[in-house]
């Protein structure tokens, strides 16, 4: 029994260490405290005067700047006093007015070198951060109704083409009933329906009507909602980046809900107002002078109270074919607002406006709007805050000529222009939502629930540390070694995977301490009961790694089973706090069974021994009789 | 630690079975009449936390809040003095934390000195489907994770152990949310990922004596399945305190020094490696006495065992 790993082995050890401890480095660097300012929209630039400007700014107020970084548009200063951070805040945002976004940034300090190998440090989750949560969800039954006002509306327009005459179409859930005069009506619907609504199951029925009813497939259903999340996460998405947020988190959760993250938000009331101007848009006609009050609605102007028009009641497309709106020039200089649709888009367009040339199209805004009430209910004031819809029209232009994926609206001046454009792309939000979580963590806290989880890793380890050198002295040593580096890599592979570090993540790193420690006490008093049986020493080694090997797989491949579990079904803090253990269980795998085995094997292996050093072992005399008397009982 | 431990831990199998019952009658019936404190991530609604320079005064807090037409709040210290949890079932608007720190800072203290020194460290909504969601998720994926388990434990040793192994889980699981339904502590998304980590942990703790057990069975050839388990319960002794002890240390750091964000999360973990050590002696062990485990139970473990070694 010599116990010698082979150099190879023992190399990819020290190599794989090496590389845990180049990648968990960047997180010893602390950042630096920042302000960051993006131009908000159009108009506004970050020129050399503006900078100039800035500077002259943190100067007259006495705040300390360095590394001054113009990175696509937006600015970054550091400052030396995280205190100073606000006051910079409030201060630069007077100056610049609106035109400019200011945010509160931590700017990383990690050098050149490291950033070069693709290492950085872990981001901090909102906890330990200081910021605001949003949950959304998608307003699912209020998409899908919109969705089947715009197949009734399809319908219509396609019996109508195929001279098909029809009495009605109404919506039923996710189906639509198309009411005929005759069988013989109702069997030509029934077979040009089934041809051109693929997406729809078509069924008949006869009752005092002659009906076809077409009900959307489950599959298009799904393809339909899939799309609206998405879409609606691209918005939020570009809303987000008109916050001029540092690294804010967009991501779907579940089938209809997104997160989002703002570290260093405080003001929850704008965020709110930027990512929830739950506005669409309508494309119409206008209505034609002899239209009856049944296909057309009156609305007003959303900027002029005294102006209306009569627009028809079917639209010809909603906000979400809208891929994107950007004020500009044309040729002779006047404004203009350039539209792009999505393909579905640019051929209804087509088709609609091919027959509409000279008339006029008019785009409704639809918005959203808030209102809080006070009632009474059991003697008790309650709030109650609805949702009113509020339309207007925003735009009523002649059509030159007909309108493919992409057209533009001229006439305007240039503030109409680019206000324009703005509503445009706002209405891009494919299904309404609304905030169904909210939750703000202040700096302060985020500062104490750092200072706290640290401490208590700290204290917990040095324990841990501790207890082990007592328990079992050279080995301990060994095991302590491992659960150090058990630590580097955790910290680098969460780094490496862009895991962002909670105060559960840190309850899991901690937890991951106290049971690292285990696969070596299964192993260090297996060693002992092997010595205390009489083995020879290397032998007593090899035995205490080759059987505690089964069981610290058994034990660790359960728990790891539960973590999985917990990943899958948690989400935000239950998901940080998985991740952690479940990586700790892997990397503690490495560390006590293969680190302690290398050091083991290069302190005593290859040579012969007489004892080792990890306490609890009987003098060597005393064995004979000891066994026996265990033996008898 | 030198000495031959040899402890007769199956002569008080019967004291423990009665203990244990005692246990979970106490926590089931807690359960059923006073249920669980569940924390905002599981109700809904809204909650503020506020921070003072001085020790807050509860009642002054309440009667301000009152005064300013906040009806059906809970008011209570958060971890410090100074520090107050403020659980309200008014609707979430943007402006409320504005408008509670403007009430609570009307007036001035009983010793005239002005409380403008108010903060608002957080605010949390949560809309009362996602709480709905959560309790059904959370119960599915216990469950989930205890059937996984069970399959796990049944292939790797034998059903008997997998029966041993799931009802300790089951023990452990209850009288944790017992513990927490008696004392009324704040049962919140953190404790309940620390329950599923008990269920972690215990698990290790079951399957190290298991392990030891099979083993036994096939090395020692005398004994009855008592003395086996008995046999194996003082061989894993050493290791079961010194596990223990370091998880325990651990966890006790983050409970007195994490702050009272993770408190019940430590709280309820720490129960959990008490509960789950004596569990995994008294429960999973006791389990396989009872369903007569025997050598024979185990031949086929043997073989795979055998395999394992030998790849």
């Amino acid at each position: 029994m010599l116990n010698k790993y082979p150099l190879w082995k023992n190399l990819l050890i020290v190599f794989l260490l090496a590389l845990a401890v180049v990648y968990s480095v960047p997180n010893l660097y602390p950042p630096d405290p920042a302000i960051q300012i993006t131009p908000n929209q159009a108009g506004a630039e970050l020129s050399e005067r503006t900078l100039e400007k800035i500077r002259a700014n943190l100067k007259e107020n006495k705040i300390d700047f360095f590394g001054e970084e113009v990175t696509g548009g937006t600015v970054l200063f550091r400052l030396t006093d995280s205190e100073q951070q606000l006051p910079a805040k409030d201060k630069l945002q007077r100056a610049l007015s609106d035109e400019f976004v200011v945010a509160l940034n931590r700017a990383p300090t990690t050098p050149q070198w490291l950033l070069d190998l693709g290492a950085g440090p872990m981001t901090l989750g909102l906890d330990l951060s200081g910021g605001v949560h949003f949950l959304m969800e998608v307003d699912m039954e209020g998409y899908m109704k919109g969705q089947m006002k715009n197949y009734q509306a399809e319908v219509k327009r396609q019996l109508r083409e195929e001279d098909i005459r029809y009495r009605r179409v109404t919506i039923e859930d996710n189906s639509l009933r198309v009411s005929f005069k005759s069988e013989k009506l109702q069997e030509e619907g029934d077979s040009y329906l089934r041809r051109s609504m693929t997406d729809f199951r078509a069924n008949t029925e006869t009752n005092e009507t002659f009906d076809v009813i077409i009900a959307l497939t489950e599959q298009k259903r799904k393809d339909l909602q899939n799309y609206a999340v998405k879409q609606n996460l691209t918005t939020i998405r570009n809303r987000v980046n008109e916050l001029g947020v540092a690294e804010p988190l967009v991501q779907r959760q579940g089938s209809n809900r997104i997160v989002v993250q703002l570290p260093g938000v405080q003001d929850t009331a704008t965020a709110k107002k930027v990512l929830g101007k739950a506005a669409n848009l309508s494309f119409r006609l206008e209505a034609e002078a002899d239209a009856s009050r049944y296909s057309s609605e009156e609305y007003g102007f959303r900027t002029n109270d005294f102006r209306t028009a009569r627009v028809e009641k079917d639209e010809i497309i909603s906000g979400d074919r809208v891929t994107n709106a950007q004020p500009s020039f044309d040729e002779t200089g006047q404004p203009q607002v350039n539209i792009s649709l999505d393909s579905t888009g640019a051929n209804i367009m087509a088709k609609v406006t091919r027959k509409s040339i000279k008339r006029r199209m008019a785009v409704l805004f639809i918005e959203q709007k808030p209102s809080t009430r006070y009632e009474m209910q059991d003697g008790k004031e309650v709030t109650i805050t609805s949702y009113t819809e509020s339309r207007g029209i925003i735009s009523l232009a002649t059509i030159q000529s007909q309108l493919g994926s992409s057209f533009r609206i001229t006439g305007l001046d240039p503030a109409e222009a680019s206000e324009l454009a703005l509503l445009l792309r706002a209405g891009a939000l494919a299904a309404p939502m609304y905030f169904v979580e909210e939750r703000t963590v202040g700096p302060s806290l985020g500062k104490d629930n750092i200072e706290q989880g640290v401490t208590s890793v700290l204290v917990g380890l040095s324990l841990v540390l501790f207890f082990m050198m007592v328990f079992y002295r050279l080995f301990g040593f060994f095991a302590n070694v491992a659960l150090f580096f058990n630590l580097v890599i955790l910290i680098a592979l969460m780094s490496l995977i862009g895991a962002t570090l909670t105060l559960p993540g840190i309850a899991g790193i901690v937890l991951t301490v106290g049971m690292a420690v285990d696969a070596n006490v299964l192993i260090f008093s297996r060693i002992r009961e092997e010595m205390n049986a009489g083995r020879s020493p290397q032998h007593a080694i090899n035995e205490g790694y080759n059987r505690a090997f089964v069981t610290i797989f058994d034990a660790n491949i359960t728990t790891l089973i539960v973590a999985v579990i917990l990943f899958a079904v948690g989400t935000g803090p239950v998901k940080g706090f998985a991740v952690t253990l479940s990586l700790g269980i892997i990397t503690s795998m490495f560390t006590a069974i293969v680190l302690t085995r290398a050091l083991v094997n290069s302190t005593y292996g290859g040579r012969r021994i007489k004892t080792l050093s990890i306490g609890g072992l009987k003098k060597r005399d005393d064995l004979e009789t000891e066994i026996i008397a265990g033996e008898i009982k | 630690m030198a000495k031959e431990l040899n402890f007769d831990f199956m002569k008080l199998r019967n004291v423990a079975m009665i203990f244990s019952a005692i246990l979970l009658i106490i926590s089931i019936a807690s359960l059923a009449t006073r249920g669980l404190h569940l924390g905002l991530d599981f109700t809904g609604g809204t909650l503020l936390e506020v921070s003072y320079q001085q020790p807050a005064n509860i009642q002054d807090i309440r009667s301000k809040l009152e005064a300013s037409g906040f009806m059906d709040t809970t008011v209570q210290n958060f971890g410090s003095e100074t520090d107050v949890l403020i659980r309200m079932a008014e609707a979430y608007r943007d402006t409320l934390g504005a408008e509670v720190l403007e009430a609570l800072r009307v007036g001035t203290l009983n010793d005239g000195k002005s409380l403008n020194d108010v903060e608002l460290r957080r605010s949390e909504f949560v809309g009362s489907q996602v709480g709905e969601e959560l309790r059904d998720q959370g119960g599915l994926a216990l469950l989930m994770a205890l059937f996984v388990v069970m399959l796990y434990v049944a292939f790797r040793f034998q059903f008997k152990f997998s029966v041993g192994a799931v009802l300790a889980l089951f023990h452990d699981v209850v009288i944790i949310l017992g513990l927490f339904s008696l004392f009324q502590w704040d049962f919140d998304l953190t404790v309940f990922a620390a329950l599923l980590a008990v269920v972690g942990y215990s698990l290790n703790d079951t399957i190290v004596v298991a392990d030891r057990i099979r083993e036994n069975f096939r090395v020692v050839r005398k004994g009855d399945a008592i003395e086996i388990i008995n046999i194996s319960l003082n061989q894993t002794l050493g290791r079961t305190i010194m596990t223990s002890l370091t998880t325990a240390l651990v966890l006790l750091a983050l409970m007195f020094l994490g702050g009272e964000l993770i408190h019940n999360f430590a709280l309820g973990l720490f129960i959990g490696v008490i509960v789950g050590t004596y569990s995994s002696i008294y429960v999973a062990a006791n389990i396989l006495i009872m369903m007569n485990i025997s050598r024979e139970d185990l031949i086929p473990a043997e073989l795979e065992e055998e395999l394992d070694e030998n790849p």
